[in-house]
C-alpha cells in the first residue's frame, strides 16, 4: 500500500475531515502551476548588489531585470533597453528604455531608476568601478533615456551591463537603489518576471516567487538572460535542502521538481530512475584552483611555485572532485574557460604531459626552500575545497614541502586568506577555491587572474606583464586583438604562476520527467520551464 | 514551595548572564568573518573591510557587548547580519518545527522506553531483557543520520508511505503534521529511548529488591500493580532526571535530524548561523536553548516533589 492509497483509505473511513487529512500536495491539479526547486545554497539575503553569492544572483535574476542580458553565445542583447548608441568618439553612451516596463508595485520604470541602479551597482562591481573611475556624468535625459558620458572610451560597456557574473546590473526603483551599496536594501520591488513573496520567505528553508502579471516579455526567442522571459508557472518555491541524500530522495519521490546541483556520487542512482532526467547544468562549468601566497615563504619564490605546477596532476584533482566520469572534466593548461572565445593554452606547458616529480624537487631545491611549514588552508565544509585540499597536501609532501594542513571552514578561510601576516603569525601559504566558468571568460569579470600586487585577489601576485596584457585587452578594437592580448596574459600568468588551476569540471542538474524547458546555462533559467 | 520557585526563576538570571558573556566572548575570539562571507568570493579586501565597517564589526569588544546586553534587556535580540530580519522573527519562524519534533520525540521515547525498561527489569536475565538491552546498545551506537537515511529509504522511497522531507504546520491539520514528523521523531528518539530504557531497567531492578515490594507480593498484589503503581513510582526520580538531562541530547540531535529531513527548525538555523558567523542569530539561539534547558531542569526539580513527597524545598 503506498501513501496515496493509504490516504484514500483513510479518507474512506471518514478520517479526512476530522484529522485535517488532505491529498498529498503533488497530487493536486493546481500544483502543475507550482515549480519546486532545490537551489545550490540557502537564499540567506536578497540584495544582489550587497551580497554577491551566486544563489542571490540566481534568485535576483527572476525578480529584477537588466538593461542588457547575455545570450547563450555570451553576446549582450537588449533586455530592458530598446537599444543603445555610442558617439563616434566612444565617450557618450545613450540608452533608451523599451515601452511597457513596470516595477512590481505597478509603477513605471523610468530613466532615473536606471541611473540610481547603475550608480549603486558601479560601486560594487569590478567593471562598474572601472566605469565609475572614468565617468563624467550619468544622467536621465528624459523618462526613458539615460546618458552615460565617459572621460575615455569603454568598449566593453554592453558586456558590463549584460554580464551574468556577480553583481549583475539589476534595475530597481530609485528609492531602493539609493540605498548605500554596503548596506542591505529593505524592499524587494523588482522589475523582472517574478515577484518575491517576502512574507513566505523563511531563510534557510524556503523562498517563494509568484508570477508578475505586469511583466512585458520581449518578443524575441529566449536565450539565457536575453529575449522573451515567458513564465510558464505561476509560482516557484525554492526549498533549501542542505543534505544531498535528502534532495535526491525527494526528487525521486516527486516531492520536488528540479534540483540545481546533485552531487556526482548520486547521479548514477538518479539516472536509473525513469521519472528523473539528468543533464549537465552549466556548459561553462567551473575552474578549480588553489592560490599560493606570493608575499610569504616559500611561495614568494617563483621556483617554489613552479615546482608545485611541475608535479601537479590535474587528473588527480578532477577525479577527487567528480569521480571517474571523464566526460565531466578536462585538463586546463590555462586560466580561461574552455570553449569560450578567449580560451588559450599559451604558456601552459608546465601543466602538460607526464608529471615530473624530479623536476619539481629540483626546482624546490633551487628555490632555497629550507623546510619552513607550508600553511595549507582547506575548508572542510565545501566538498570542492576539501577534495582539492587533500590532493594538494599529498602533492606537496611528495615534492618535499613541510605541510601544515589547516582543516577549517569556509567562513574562517574567508577571513584568514585576507591576512598578509607571515606564516606562523596568522598568515597562510595557500588556500583552495573554485570559480564559475562564466566568471572566467575575460579579465573584466575574472579578478582572480589579475596580478596587480596589493590590489590583486588573495595571494597578491605582482606580475607587470599580466597587467599590461589586461590593459591591452580592455583597449582591443576587435576579437583578434583581444585574443592576442589574452595569449600574452596567459603566458605571463602561467610562467610566473599567478595561481594554480586544478582543472575544468562540469556539474549536473536533475529534474522530474514531467518538467520541460530546462536548459543548460551558468544559472538556472526558469523562463520557458513548464510542468504537467 | 512558591518561594523556592521564585528563587529558582531568579537564579536563572545570573546563569543567563554567564551564558551571554560566554557566548559573546567565544564568538568574538572565534576565527571567521561574516563580512568575508557576505562579500563573496570575488570581493576585494577593500570591499570586505567596507562591509565590516557597515556592520559595526570593527568596533571594540566592550562597546559591542554593552550594546548587545542593553538591547537584550529591552527585548531586542538584534538583527541577523545576513537576512536583515530581526532575530526574534527568525526564531518565531523556526520554533514550531523544533518544538513539534522535540515534543513528539519526547512522547514517543517515554511511552516506549519506560515500559521497555520496566519489562526488562521484570524479566531480568531472560531473552526479553537481552533484547531490550541489545536495542539500547543499538540505539546508543547508530548515529541519528544513519537511522534517518534508513527510515527515509524504506518508508518514503521504497514504500511511499511517508514524505522524505519537510514540515507542515500543525494548523494545517494533525495528519499532515504527523506525516512529516513520524520518521524524524523515530530517528531522533532512538538514542533517547535507549537512555531512558537503560535507566528505567537499572532503577527498577534496584526497587524490585526492596522489602515493600516483597511485602506487596506476599499480600497478593498483582504483578502489574506492583510494577507500575508501586515500583515505578519509586523509581521515577532517577528516570525523570535522565529525561531532563536528555533534553540536551534532543537539542543536539535535532540539529542533525532537521538537516536530514529538511525540517526548517532552530537546529538548522543554528548551524547555518555558525557557518556564516551570523553573530546575533547564534547568540539569540544559544540564549534561548540555555533558557529552555534551565526551565526544564526547574520543572524536573518540581516533579521530584510529586513522585517523592519526602522531598521538600
Amino acid at each position: 500500500m503506498d501513501r496515496r492509497t493509504f490516504i484514500k483509505a483513510g479518507a474512506g473511513l471518514g478520517l479526512a475531515g476530522h484529522l485535517g487529512l488532505s491529498a498529498p500536495a503533488h497530487a493536486q491539479g493546481a500544483n502543475a502551476r507550482t515549480l519546486k526547486f532545490v537551489p545550490q545554497a540557502d537564499l540567506a539575503n536578497f540584495d544582489p548588489i550587497w551580497g554577491t553569492q551566486y544563489v542571490v544572483r540566481n534568485a535576483a535574476a527572476l525578480v529584477w531585470d537588466t538593461l542588457y542580458g547575455f545570450d547563450e553565445h555570451l553576446v549582450p542583447k537588449p533586455q530592458m533597453a530598446e537599444g543603445a548608441s555610442v558617439s563616434a568618439d566612444g565617450l557618450t553612451w545613450t540608452i533608451k528604455l523599451r515601452a511597457g516596463l513596470k516595477f512590481h508595485d505597478g509603477s513605471t520604470v523610468h530613466a532615473k531608476d536606471v541611473v540610481a541602479s547603475l550608480t549603486r551597482w558601479s560601486a560594487r562591481d569590478s567593471m562598474g568601478q572601472m566605469l565609475k573611475a572614468i565617468q563624467q556624468e550619468l544622467v536621465a535625459v528624459d523618462e526613458v533615456t539615460v546618458r552615460w558620458v565617459l572621460k575615455k572610451p569603454y568598449p566593453k560597456m554592453l558586456m558590463a551591463l549584460g554580464k551574468n557574473s556577480t553583481p549583475m546590473a539589476f534595475i530597481m526603483p530609485e528609492r531602493i537603489a539609493n540605498t548605500d551599496p554596503f548596506k542591505q536594501i529593505e524592499e524587494y520591488i523588482g522589475s523582472g518576471p517574478m515577484r518575491f513573496v517576502r512574507n513566505e520567505w523563511v531563510p534557510g528553508s524556503k523562498a517563494v516567487f509568484a508570477k508578475f502579471e505586469g511583466y512585458k516579455p520581449r518578443e524575441e526567442a529566449n536565450s539565457w538572460l536575453s529575449g522573451g522571459k515567458h513564465m510558464m508557472v505561476d509560482r516557484i518555491e525554492w526549498i533549501v535542502m542542505p543534505d544531498p541524500g535528502t534532495a535526491s530522495a525527494a526528487l525521486q519521490n516527486g516531492e520536488i521538481d528540479w534540483w540545481e546541483n546533485p552531487i556526482t556520487d548520486l547521479v548514477p542512482q538518479l539516472k536509473r530512475n525513469r521519472n528523473v532526467r539528468v543533464d549537465i547544468a552549466d556548459p561553462l562549468g567551473n575552474i578549480g584552483t588553489f592560490r599560493m601566497n606570493h608575499l610569504t615563504t616559500p611561495f614568494n619564490s617563483l621556483k617554489a611555485r613552479q615546482a608545485v605546477l611541475a608535479a601537479l596532476s590535474q587528473e588527480d584533482y578532477m577525479r577527487a572532485l567528480v569521480g571517474d566520469d571523464t566526460n565531466l572534466w578536462k585538463a586546463l593548461p590555462g586560466f580561461f574557460t574552455p570553449g569560450t572565445p578567449l580560451y588559450t593554452e599559451e604558456g601552459g606547458d608546465l601543466l602538460k604531459g607526464p608529471r615530473n616529480l624530479d623536476l619539481a624537487k629540483r626546482l624546490l631545491a633551487e628555490s632555497g626552500y629550507a623546510g619552513t611549514p607550508v600553511t595549507c588552508i582547506v575548508a572542510q565544509d565545501q566538498p570542492i575545497t576539501k577534495a582539492q585540499g587533500d590532493v594538494t597536501a599529498d602533492l606537496l609532501k611528495r615534492i618535499g614541502f613541510n605541510v601544515d594542513y589547516v582543516a577549517t571552514d569556509w567562513g574562517t578561510t574567508g577571513q584568514r586568506r585576507a591576512m598578509k601576516n607571515p606564516v606562523g603569525q596568522g598568515g597562510w601559504s595557500m588556500f583552495h577555491s573554485w570559480h564559475a566558468g562564466a566568471d572566467c571568460i575575460n579579465p573584466a569579470v575574472y579578478i582572480a587572474c589579475r596580478a596587480n600586487g596589493d590590489r590583486a585577489w588573495f595571494g597578491w601576485p605582482s606580475i607587470p606583464a599580466v597587467e599590461t596584457a589586461v590593459d591591452e585587452w580592455f583597449e582591443a578594437p576587435d576579437l583578434d586583438a583581444e585574443k592576442a592580448a589574452i595569449r600574452r596574459l596567459n603566458r605571463a600568468g602561467m610562467e610566473n604562476v599567478t595561481f594554480a588551476p586544478t582543472g575544468f569540471f562540469l556539474q549536473y542538474q536533475a529534474w522530474r520527467a514531467n518538467v520541460s524547458g530546462v536548459v543548460k546555462g551558468p544559472l538556472p533559467f526558469f523562463w520557458g520551464v513548464s510542468k504537467t | 514551595m512558591f518561594a523556592y520557585i521564585i528563587r529558582r526563576v531568579l537564579a536563572t538570571i545570573p546563569v543567563m548572564a554567564v551564558v551571554a558573556l560566554f557566548v559573546f566572548s567565544l564568538l568574538y575570539i572565534a576565527p571567521g568573518d561574516p563580512a568575508a562571507v557576505i562579500a563573496g568570493d570575488q570581493a576585494t579586501p577593500a570591499d570586505v573591510e567596507r562591509i565590516r565597517q557597515s556592520l559595526g564589526l570593527d568596533r571594540p569588544f566592550l562597546v559591542r557587548f554593552g550594546e548587545w546586553v542593553w538591547n537584550i534587556l529591552n527585548g531586542d535580540m538584534g538583527v541577523s547580519i545576513f537576512t536583515n530580519l530581526p532575530v526574534t522573527t527568525m526564531i518565531k519562524q523556526r520554533i514550531e518545527p523544533t518544538l513539534s519534533l522535540m515534543v513528539l520525540t519526547l512522547i514517543l521515547a517515554v511511552s516506549i522506553a519506560v515500559p521497555m525498561g520496566v519489562v526488562a527489569a521484570w524479566k531480568h536475565g531472560t531473552w526479553i531483557d537481552r533484547c531490550v538491552m541489545g536495542f539500547a546498545v543499538l540505539g546508543f551506537s547508530v548515529p541519528v543520520f544513519v537511522v534517518g537515511y534508513v527510515l527515509a529509504y524504506v518508508f518514503a522511497l521504497e514504500l511511499d508511505w511517508l514524505p522524505v522531507q519537510g514540515y507542515t504546520a500543525f494548523k494545517e491539520g494533525l495528519f499532515p503534521w504527523l506525516e512529516n514528523l513520524i520518521l524524524p521523531s523515530i530517528a531522533l528518539g532512538g538514542v533517547y529511548i535507549a537512555l531512558i530504557a537503560r535507566i528505567t531497567r537499572a532503577t527498577m531492578l534496584e526497587v524490585l529488591q526492596q522489602d515493600y515490594v516483597r511485602t506487596a507480593r506476599a499480600k497478593g498484589v498483582g504483578q502489574r500493580s506492583i510494577l507500575f503503581l508501586h515500583a515505578l513510582k519509586n523509581a521515577a526520580v532517577p528516570i525523570v532526571t535522565v529525561i531532563g538531562i536528555g533534553m540536551a541530547l534532543l537539542i543536539g540531535g535535532a540539529v542533525v535530524t532537521e538537516s536530514v529531513f529538511a525540517i526548517p527548525g532552530l537546529g538548522r538555523l543554528t548551524v547555518d548561523a555558525i557557518l556564516r558567523r551570523d553573530y546575533p542569530v547564534i547568540q539569540g539561539v544559544v540564549l534561548l536553548f540555555s533558557f529552555v534547558y534551565v526551565l526544564v531542569n526547574l520543572l524536573i526539580d518540581l516533579l521530584y516533589t510529586l513522585f517523592d513527597p519526602r522531598i521538600r524545598y
